[in-house]
């Protein structure tokens, strides 16, 4: 625990991601502006995504009919669980919605849990590393709202596209402006469509962000706590494996859903 | 809370990792457990199937079974038959024979009666002969028939 600026300082540090941009964006040598990079949430994000997707894609290669070795069969363990959800949710067809899920649900996982590192390790090791005593390391990428909003800013995207192909765009744009209430109130069922749709990426983001965000919260103020922290920061690593995986299955779930809802006509 | 051109970077990273899961991941896993799915289906009919041909092969096993002795005791049903058959065939010939041995026995005892009843004849002429020229012997003489044969005299 490194103590400058005292409790303030040591929480602020460690919610603070490390920025990077060109230098004619800082301001008094802060990023700011929208060209700035969460270098902390990018790196470990795309580490974990590419060790575990690896590794699946690995283990995937070499999957048998057969009896399955240990890593396959957590492997079809943890895929099987997804396609199970999207086959009893998801009655269209689609190539896509099974591999999306598995990817949000492997990936949110993974970043979920990189919330039980204890608070101090990673980030020491990047002040290290770099020899910046005071470099700041946000090391759960899904306490960074970035990468909550892209994954849902995507799921969105997606979803638009699925609304189309299955629909067309003629049978998308008359579900957005007949449904609920009918051709002749077509304002009103557009404003509602719209806001429908928009508060759906929100939700999705921001339940992830502001979950692991606390999570990561509680964790940083009992590592504030001495000694006593040892006590604590147990139940509330067991109780976090509960959150994260939780958290995890709640956006590859809701995901599935709006994509059902986009491959269904009303 | 600030966004920035993180976003881009996360959404890049996303994309990557859905095309991997697209592309190598899911594909071959989807596979393997289809046709895992497949071949346990087919282990199960064909257990069932075998069962049912076990079953088969017990009724065919038990219906041959059955024949057999069904066959085994008619043979031994017949083969007693046969048997008295040729008990009773040989106690007819042995009679037939016995019969013919007895009527011939019989037929040679009267034979041996009739030639021993023509000598017994044959001896009683004789005997008669010899009695009656005994008797003649001693009865012929001259002064007892001395009439007669006066009588004869006079005849000639």
């Amino acid at each position: 625990m490194s103590a400058e600026g005292g409790t303030t300082g040591y929480i602020q540090h460690h919610l603070t991601n490390l920025a990077v941009c060109a230098d004619s964006a800082k301001v008094d040598g802060v990023c700011t502006g929208f060209w700035t990079f969460h270098f902390d949430t990018l790196l470990v994000s795309g580490v974990l995504g590419l060790v575990v997707f690896g590794l699946m894609a690995m283990l995937a290669s070499r999957a048998t009919s057969g009896v399955p070795s240990g890593g396959q069969n957590f492997v079809e363990m943890v895929v099987g669980l997804v396609d199970q959800q999207v086959r009893d949710t998801f009655h269209g067809k689609s190539a896509l919605v099974t591999p999306l899920a598995i990817t949000i649900f492997v990936w949110v996982f993974v970043m979920n849990a990189m919330d039980l590192v204890p608070v101090d390790f990673l980030p020491i090791v990047a002040q290290k590393v770099s020899g910046n005593e005071h470099l700041p390391f946000k090391f759960v990428p899904t306490t960074d709202p970035n990468l909550t909003f892209a994954m849902s800013i995507s799921v969105f995207f997606i979803m638009l596209w699925m609304n189309i192909k299955v629909k067309g765009v003629g049978g998308f744009l008359h579900e957005v402006f007949s449904a609920p209430f009918g051709a002749k109130l077509a304002p009103v069922n557009f404003i509602f469509r719209v806001v429908e749709d928009i508060a759906k990426p929100i939700s999705l983001a921001l339940r992830l962000f502001g979950n692991m965000y606390a999570g990561e919260m509680v964790f940083i103020l009992i590592a504030l706590l001495g000694l006593y922290q040892l006590p604590l920061a147990l139940p509330w690593e067991l109780f976090h494996i509960l959150i994260i995986t939780l958290q995890a299955f709640v956006f590859m779930m809701l995901t599935i859903v709006y994509m059902s809802m986009a491959a269904e006509s009303h | 809370m600030n966004i920035n051109a993180t976003l881009i970077g996360q959404a890049i990273w996303f994309a990557l990792f859905i095309w991997i899961t697209m592309k190598y991941v899911w594909p071959p896993l989807q596979k393997a457990m289809a046709d895992r799915q497949t071949q346990i289906a087919e282990g199960l009919a064909a257990a069932e199937r075998g069962k049912n041909e076990q079953e088969l092969a017990a009724k065919r096993s038990a219906e041959a079974l059955r024949e057999a002795k069904e066959k085994s005791s008619e043979l031994v049903a017949q083969a007693e038959k046969r048997a008295q058959q040729i008990v009773e065939e040989a106690k007819g010939a042995a009679k037939v024979e016995a019969d013919k041995v007895v009527a011939g026995a019989k037929a040679e005892i009267e034979q041996e009666v009739e030639r021993a009843k023509q000598q017994l004849r044959e001896r009683v002429a004789e005997l008669a002969v010899a009695g009656a020229e005994k008797i003649l012997r001693k009865e012929i003489n001259a002064s007892v028939h001395a009439d007669m044969l006066g009588a004869l005299k006079q005849d000639l």
